[in-house]
């Protein structure tokens, strides 16, 4: 889902294991030579260079008007893997009262909205395949409002090029403008029939069934557009930015 | 058809030596080896972050590509399956504009058709008996039925590879694509399968190069080695 790599086998013990495994890194660091780094660096660049590339044949490839398949209701699993750093019982848990959704960057009515105000948008249902960048992937239910009815109802830019977002727990992130409002990417509100629970973004995670799990933001906050590339978490980690499917 | 020297064979081992393979064959050849490689390693590597296949199996991280997971994570705060996916979606273009200019040069300069035609079940069942008691002649230059049908094979193995790659990549884009392949979760068994098949390939193309190491060398310079022509079967 949206952490990809780090859930694995998270277990007690993780924290003893994550840091013998960056004293190794240090370690292993000092002892290679100069030149081994910056063949590293050398291979990393390329690597990059090439990603950017594919986000470019990605967005070649994107049709705005494509829609993900749909799948029956049956086949939709209500016990739905829970993914993120953190175990489940450390989700960010938001209140109702006090939340506000932030909006910035090239949107005209930049007032913050209320989870109140924010339900009250028309909603709709998809049944979709969400795809984790591991290779995993799974059937859910998700009901909410499309982000591009949103967006044209706040004024946004929408000849901009990008929407970022940031989240309760520190995640951040973004994606191109065609993908904001290509109609199945929603401000999913429900998970099956109930209210999106807290496990999985409440009070809203940003369903993309055209991209890449990590690329649906759990425990939004702040909604922006703008015309620079903003990057995201595990794109700074050396993931693909367009992510697309 | 143990005597028989390839009729091209004879005048040219008096004068210039016939060009097994030409240089544009031994370049593609060569840079698909690597991008095999690279597809192959990194792939394992994103394999083993999450396993497609329903017995519990991983590849030794020794022989996959994605950079130490130690270094990895201190950079990336991962295990290097960001790395590995770098590795994967570079090397692909790499493969499949090689593998294109690869097949329009065999199929133009008729290297398909002279080489690896024709192909028939009772050649095939003649070399296969022969090869089993090690009784097939090699000729440099000349295909026997077994490896013609080794190369169909590879080539099969490389499409499916590659096109159910594909429908892995856009599920949404191409869904019909992966609908032909069973769906998403199938299309990785059929990647996984196609993999296999190459690396079942690889095992036996590389261990019959070293078996008669005048291959590897035309592959390398074009020409036979002095002692292969001289030398007759």
């Amino acid at each position: 889902m949206t952490r990809p790599t780090l859930d694995r086998n998270l277990a007690p013990g993780i924290e003893r294991r994550l840091f013998l495994r960056q004293s190794l890194s240090l370690g292993a660091l000092t002892l290679l030579t100069g030149c081994d780094i910056s063949d590293g660096d050398t291979v990393q660049r390329v690597l990059h260079a090439m990603s950017r590339w594919n986000d470019r044949a990605q967005a070649f490839l994107f049709n705005r008007h494509r829609l993900a398949p749909t799948f029956a209701d049956s086949e939709a699993v209500r016990d739905f893997r829970y993914n993120a750093y953190f175990p489940a019982d450390k989700v960010p848990k938001l209140s109702a009262a006090d939340y506000r959704l932030e909006l910035s960057g090239l949107i005209a009515d930049k007032r913050p909205w209320t989870v109140e105000q924010l339900y009250t948008l028309p909603q709709e249902s998809q049944v979709t395949r969400h795809v984790c960048v591991e290779g995993w992937s799974m059937i859910g239910k998700w009901r909410g409002a499309p982000l591009g009815t949103f967006l044209q109802r706040v004024g946004a830019d929408l000849s901009a090029k990008y929407v970022g977002y940031e989240c309760a727990d520190g995640y951040y992130g973004s994606i191109d403008m065609a993908t904001a409002l290509q109609p199945q990417t929603i401000m999913a509100f429900g998970f099956f029939d109930d209210t999106i629970p807290a496990k999985f973004g409440f009070p809203f995670k940003l369903r993309i069934p055209t991209k890449l799990g990590f690329k649906n933001p759990k425990w939004v906050t702040a909604l922006y557009v703008t015309n620079r590339l903003p990057g995201g978490f595990w794109e700074d980690r050396g993931y693909n930015w367009f992510s697309g499917l | 058809m143990t005597d028989v020297t390839h009729p091209a064979a004879l005048p040219a081992a008096a004068e210039a030596p016939r060009v097994l393979h030409p240089a544009a064959r031994r370049i593609m050849h060569w840079i698909n080896a690597g991008a095999i490689l690279v597809m192959i390693g990194s792939g394992w590597r994103i394999y083993n972050a999450s396993p497609a296949l329903p017995i519990n199996f991983g590849f030794p991280e020794t022989y996959t590509l994605g950079g130490d997971d130690s270094i990895s994570f201190a950079l990336h705060n991962e295990w290097g399956l960001a790395n590995a996916l770098g590795w994967h979606f570079a090397a692909m273009w790499v493969l499949v504009l090689n593998l294109l200019a690869y097949l329009t040069v065999g199929v133009v300069s008729g290297h398909f058709r002279r080489d690896f035609l024709p192909l028939t079940l009772a050649g095939f069942r003649r070399d296969l008996v022969d090869a089993l008691r090690f009784r097939l002649v090699h000729r440099l230059g000349e295909y026997n039925a077994v490896q013609k049908l080794l190369y169909w094979g590879v080539l099969g193995a490389l499409a499916l590879t590659i096109l159910s790659g594909l429908s892995i990549w856009k599920p949404v884009q191409l869904q019909e694509l992966t609908w032909l392949f069973g769906g998403y979760d199938n299309a990785r068994i059929v990647h996984f399968c196609g993999m296999a098949a190459i690396v079942g390939f690889l095992v036996i193309h590389v261990s019959l190069s070293l078996l008669v190491p005048s291959t590897l060398f035309s592959m390398i310079v074009g020409r036979a080695p002095r002692h292969a022509r001289e030398k007759r079967p």
